[in-house]
């Protein structure tokens, strides 16, 4: 096992690893920004080294400055958390080439996760249900009104080289589809200076559902079951939680093993390993791959609470070249558990609110959890993700679960910034919610105050 | 006249107007950035661009002028 592991993050999740590691006897180090030094993560850390000012490319995705840390402190080991460098294969490359273990996929692994249609390819390949669409750019309108015949409407158009929805546009029909591939070509050429242009099928409403997988170096490969992340705000998710209410007590089983099946295929043929998630959509019936994140998961909590297993742990043990001891078989769970990423931000309009935390008073109760980046007399600094803390509660049930979460949230006290906890109340006294019947576009339609 | 200020906390990311510019209520006058999220600045009446009173990588605070419109 390691000696000494340096912790490449910030907030919340250098904590957590901090606490996982010197549990596992490995002393530790905190890197961070100069915005940060006041934060409990600097602290609570054995050895805390100032990689450079406020702006993430000067501090935390400073890769050489990061490399020099490790160097100085005689770190054998890096855990990137998620996020920053985490999912970098230069900076996993680097270290390797320095002799200090990286804790995460091989290099390798990475680059082929990386390209989306390179890996869509892949896993397609492999038997696993993927978007339909085409396989590359589209020439003309025609070409696009054909490719859409088959596909079936509606049909999404997405720019080559675009991302985070930029160059996206959806049509019902074909008159629609002549008119938004047009314009989908004169973005990507202004944005992207590439005027390439796919369709793929496009789902009004689906379901994000993702699958948690865990692989060691001597080709043993498990799945630690599913979570759903179907409530979002523009792109990020709000609430997670585990089982998808699509799954509990049993139903679909069928369909959650096509599920299960398809995560370790996807990570089978991208040559896993370490803890990583397989991402889908769900819709009528059907689930389709849509990218695999080669890191550890900002809402892996909630598989550790309902499953048991100490996901950050084995990524420490995977990465010293320990055999992965839980067989699939072993994976049960337990209960339901809810994820609430608590941002610092207006809760309507989700504008961002940094500020002084006057008043932090995190709550206590019967099966809760809260990963906090914070203390009271702490400043949220407008520099990194409005993320300040997490709260995971679990229950027996998902609706035992609900009545914990809704005690807690209300008892959470923060003064000084505007926080969403608000909307996380209003998510949890919303009867679609409650009835587990969600969708992406949930927030768009649901929870108003 | 009007002054347009922070509605958040952050860093000026881009001035999207120049002094003497007519702009409409609405127009993006600045962008902010705080969280990884660009936020517009909009105009909150129709007029001129008299002053501007922020740069660009400036950190600013909610309720800081930074467009006086005339």
């Amino acid at each position: 096992m390691f000696k000494k592991l340096l912790i490449a993050n910030r907030g919340e999740i250098s904590r957590r690893i901090n606490t996982v590691a010197k549990g596992m006897g490995i002393s530790t180090v905190a890197v961070y920004s100069d915005a940060d030094a006041e934060l409990p993560f600097v602290r609570e850390a054995d050895q805390a080294v100032r990689l450079g000012p406020a702006p993430a490319k000067d501090s935390y995705l400073n890769i050489p400055a990061i490399l020099e840390a490790a160097k100085s402190t005689g770190a054998d080991a890096v855990h990137p958390g998620y996020g920053f460098v985490s999912e970098n294969a230069e900076f996993a490359s680097a270290c390797k080439a320095a002799g200090i273990t990286f804790v995460g996929p091989p290099p390798e692994a990475m680059l082929r996760m990386k390209d989306k249609s390179q890996a869509r390819k892949l896993v397609s390949a492999a038997g696993v249900p993927v978007v339909p669409g085409t396989e590359d750019v589209l020439p003309d309108a025609n070409a696009a009104l054909a490719a859409a015949e088959s596909i079936g409407y509606p049909v999404l158009c997405k720019a080559a080289g675009g991302g985070g929805g930029i160059g996206m546009a959806a049509a019902n029909n074909p008159a629609e589809l002549e008119k938004v591939f047009r314009q989908c070509t004169d973005r990507a050429k202004a944005a992207f200076g590439r005027e390439g242009v796919y369709i793929e099928r496009y789902f009004p409403a689906p379901r994000h559902i993702e699958v948690q997988i865990l692989g060691d170096h001597h080709g043993h490969l498990i799945h630690c079951l599913e979570r759903e992340c179907s409530i979002q705000r523009r792109h990020q998710k709000v609430v997670e939680e585990a089982p998808s209410p699509l799954f509990a007590d049993g139903r679909n089983a069928e369909l959650s093993q096509k599920l299960f099946t398809a995560a370790i295929a996807a990570a089978r043929a991208f040559g896993y390993a370490n803890a990583g998630t397989v991402e889908f959509l769900y819709s009528d019936g059907g689930i389709y791959f849509i990218e695999m994140n080669a890191r550890l998961q900002v809402e892996h909590p909630v598989t550790e609470l309902t499953t048991g297993l100490d996901l950050i742990g084995w990524q420490l043990r995977i990465a010293a070249g320990e055999k992965l001891t839980v067989k699939q078989e072993d994976v049960k769970r337990r209960g339901a558990a809810l994820e609430f990423r608590i941002y610092a931000e207006d809760p309507v309009k989700f504008f961002p609110s940094p500020g002084p935390l006057k008043v932090y008073q995190p709550p206590t109760g019967e099966g809760v959890r809260l990963d906090s980046g914070y203390a009271e007399g702490n400043t949220v600094t407008p520099n990194y993700d409005p993320m300040i803390a997490k709260l995971i509660v679990s229950g027996a049930t998902r609706a035992e679960a609900i009545e914990r979460s809704i005690q807690a949230l209300k008892g959470f006290r923060i003064e000084g910034i505007k926080t969403n906890i608000p909307l996380h109340l209003r998510i949890l006294q919303d009867p679609v919610f409650r009835a587990g019947d969600l969708n992406t576009r949930f927030l768009e339609h649901h929870a108003k105050p | 006249m009007a002054d347009v200020a922070a509605h958040i906390t952050g860093t000026v990311w881009k001035i999207e107007v120049k002094v003497g510019q007519k702009v409409s209520s609405g127009d993006t006058l600045v962008i902010l950035e705080s969280m990884k999220m660009e936020m517009p600045v909009e105009a909150t009446e129709d007029g001129t661009v008299k002053e501007i009173r922020c740069k660009e990588s400036q950190p600013v605070n909610e309720g800081d002028v930074l467009v006086v419109l005339g």
